[in-house]
């Protein structure tokens, strides 16, 4: 329990940063984790090949909304070119937690990488969890 | 209620005894599994039971004249036997082994269906069903033409069968489970099997959910098909019954071809064997129909209305003891009248996921989901539940640290 849901995780979750919508984004994608019904919406704005601002908004466990929290605090301020180049490993980093051996849970928490590179790559180019 | 009162008439401590999985820690607790609608554990004498076969007597069925085949075939047989006894089948020749309830459905649709649904037909369904009595008869929908309709249910997950008998003009075949696997309501199947061959329609049962919980007995409930696993009946995975009536079965043509389902074959076409044989093409699970049969024996000494009478106090108590978690919602009949131990909830807006994990972290195993009925969720307008759900093993002290586990849930997450 306390590995799977350590402060920070909990705080994202209670406190999600950067959460709503952007009125007229440049990107929105949203994607959704069948198993569990969870719902994951990106709204980007860009300028000049960076991404300038973001708001996600969406419903699932505190793993896929703390997730989702955490990534949209990096991707301020990144190239376009990074962001799609932006690894599962990366963000599986920034949570924090042992969830390599966990294959329910790290759906949950890869659903907002997944749903930011199907905006990226445009519409029908969700990637599967393997080549994130 | 108490679990003294339970003790009293269900030596429950013995018999969880039996079960070599209930004694293990989990997550430094001892397990308490409440996802028996998922998948049962298996008691020490179904275990052995698979192991015994191997050891002893493993040999293909119906095909060796040597005396390692012919105990095999022997076991084979007497296994169909029994599980035509558990439901009180006319005849043995009436069970059919199948992998599972799905198996056993797409048998149905494949089968029966293809050759008697025409466009326009139409097949009764309910809004709760599981996947598996669902998605088979919308592929049947799509290669004849035939119409889904839906039973509705009401504010308590009930079916409202008010408008039943105008519903069933043109229906040839109603296909409904006995009792959800999410809400816990039990139908009145025999009720429903009597108003739809009034109407010139057939009906299917989905048992997945009863068969292992009350006495289920296919001639009182006058109906013509009943589906069911034997994994969730204390029996391995990877076998199920199709039962149906005799005349049903004889009338239709094989499911898969294969060998052991044939009479004579040549290179061009085939005779095709009796009932059941004629739907068993291919070695089937021997092994685990032999076990299941073990289970059935199991089931029937602790007694099918002991158990069902043993889960309903559980059901009342659990019901009584969420009633006091705040903020906690159960879907279904509050009652424990027609109704069995699945119970599905939401716990404020704390998602299943996370209710589910933290249980796991007390040593509770629950379900988190949609349970395979993502028609039924979108109905309750959640897009997921948490379940418990009981069986003969289940303590009343089990429901006291689901209990505790989930306040302490609501308040990390609140």
């Amino acid at each position: 329990m306390d590995d799977l849901y350590r402060e920070l995780i909990l705080e994202h979750y209670k406190h999600p940063h950067n959460h709503g919508r952007l009125e007229h984004p440049d990107i929105s994608a949203e994607e959704h984790n069948p198993l569990c019904g969870d719902r994951i919406r990106l709204d980007l704005r860009i300028e000049h090949d960076v991404i300038t601002d973001v708001r996600f908004d969406g419903r699932g466990c505190a793993i896929s909304q703390a997730s989702a929290s955490m990534l949209t605090d990096e991707l301020i301020g990144m190239p376009v070119e990074e962001a799609k180049r932006f690894s599962k490993e990366r963000l599986l980093d920034l949570i924090g937690i042992p969830l390599e051996h966990n294959p329910v849970r790290i759906k949950c928490a890869l659903l907002a990488l997944k749903t930011l590179k199907a905006g990226l790559y445009g519409v029908g180019h969700a990637p599967d969890d393997d080549d994130l | 209620m108490t679990s003294s009162m339970t003790l009293d008439q269900f030596d429950i401590l013995a018999l969880r005894r039996e079960f070599p999985i209930l004694s293990q820690p989990m997550n430094g607790k001892t397990l308490a599994f409440l996802d028996s609608a998922a998948s049962s554990q298996k008691p020490r004498r179904v275990i052995d039971c698979l192991e015994d076969y191997y050891r002893r007597y493993n040999a293909n069925v119906h095909r060796g004249v040597y005396r390692l085949s012919e105990e095999a075939t022997f076991a084979f047989e007497r296994a169909r036997g029994k599980v035509a006894r558990f439901i009180n089948a006319r005849s043995q020749r009436e069970v059919v082994f199948v992998r599972n309830t799905t198996e056993a459905i797409n048998l149905v649709a494949r089968s029966w269906g293809d050759v008697n649904l025409r466009e326009g037909d139409r097949i009764l369904l309910s809004v709760m069903e599981h996947h598996s009595n669902l998605v088979p008869w919308q592929m049947l929908a799509q290669r004849t033409g035939a119409k889904l309709e839906f039973l509705s249910l009401d504010g308590e997950g009930r079916l409202v069968l008010d408008h039943l008998d105008a519903q069933l003009q043109g229906v040839r075949l109603v296909a409904l489970t006995q009792q959800s696997n999410v809400l816990g309501t039990i139908n009145p199947v025999a009720e429903i099997a009597r108003r739809a061959h009034a109407a010139g329609a057939l009906i299917l049962v989905d048992g997945a959910q009863s068969v292992p919980h009350m006495p289920v007995d296919v001639q009182a409930l006058d109906i013509d098909f009943l589906a069911f696993s034997g994994h969730k009946m204390c029996a391995p995975t990877g076998i199920g019954v199709l039962w149906g009536r005799r005349a049903l079965l004889e009338q239709m043509p094989p499911f898969l071809g294969g060998g052991s389902m044939i009479k004579v074959v040549s290179l061009h076409e085939s005779s095709y064997a009796d009932v059941p044989a004629r739907f068993e093409a291919g070695t089937p699970a021997i092994a685990e129909a032999i076990a299941l049969g073990e289970a059935v024996d199991f089931l029937q000494e602790v007694g099918m209305a002991r158990i069902y009478a043993h889960e309903r106090e559980l059901l009342g108590y659990a019901i009584d003891r969420l009633a006091g978690v705040e903020g906690l919602t159960i879907y279904g009949p509050q009652t424990t009248e027609m109704r069995g131990g699945a119970l599905s909830f939401t716990l404020e807006d704390v998602h299943p996921h996370d209710v589910a994990a933290a249980l796991d972290s007390e040593g509770i195993a629950v379900r988190a989901g949609h349970h395979c009925t993502q028609p039924l969720h979108a109905h309750l307008n959640v897009p997921a539940t948490t379940r418990a759900s009981f069986y003969l093993y289940n303590t009343a002290e089990e429901v006291d640290r689901l209990v505790a586990a989930l306040d302490k849930a609501r308040n990390l997450f609140g």
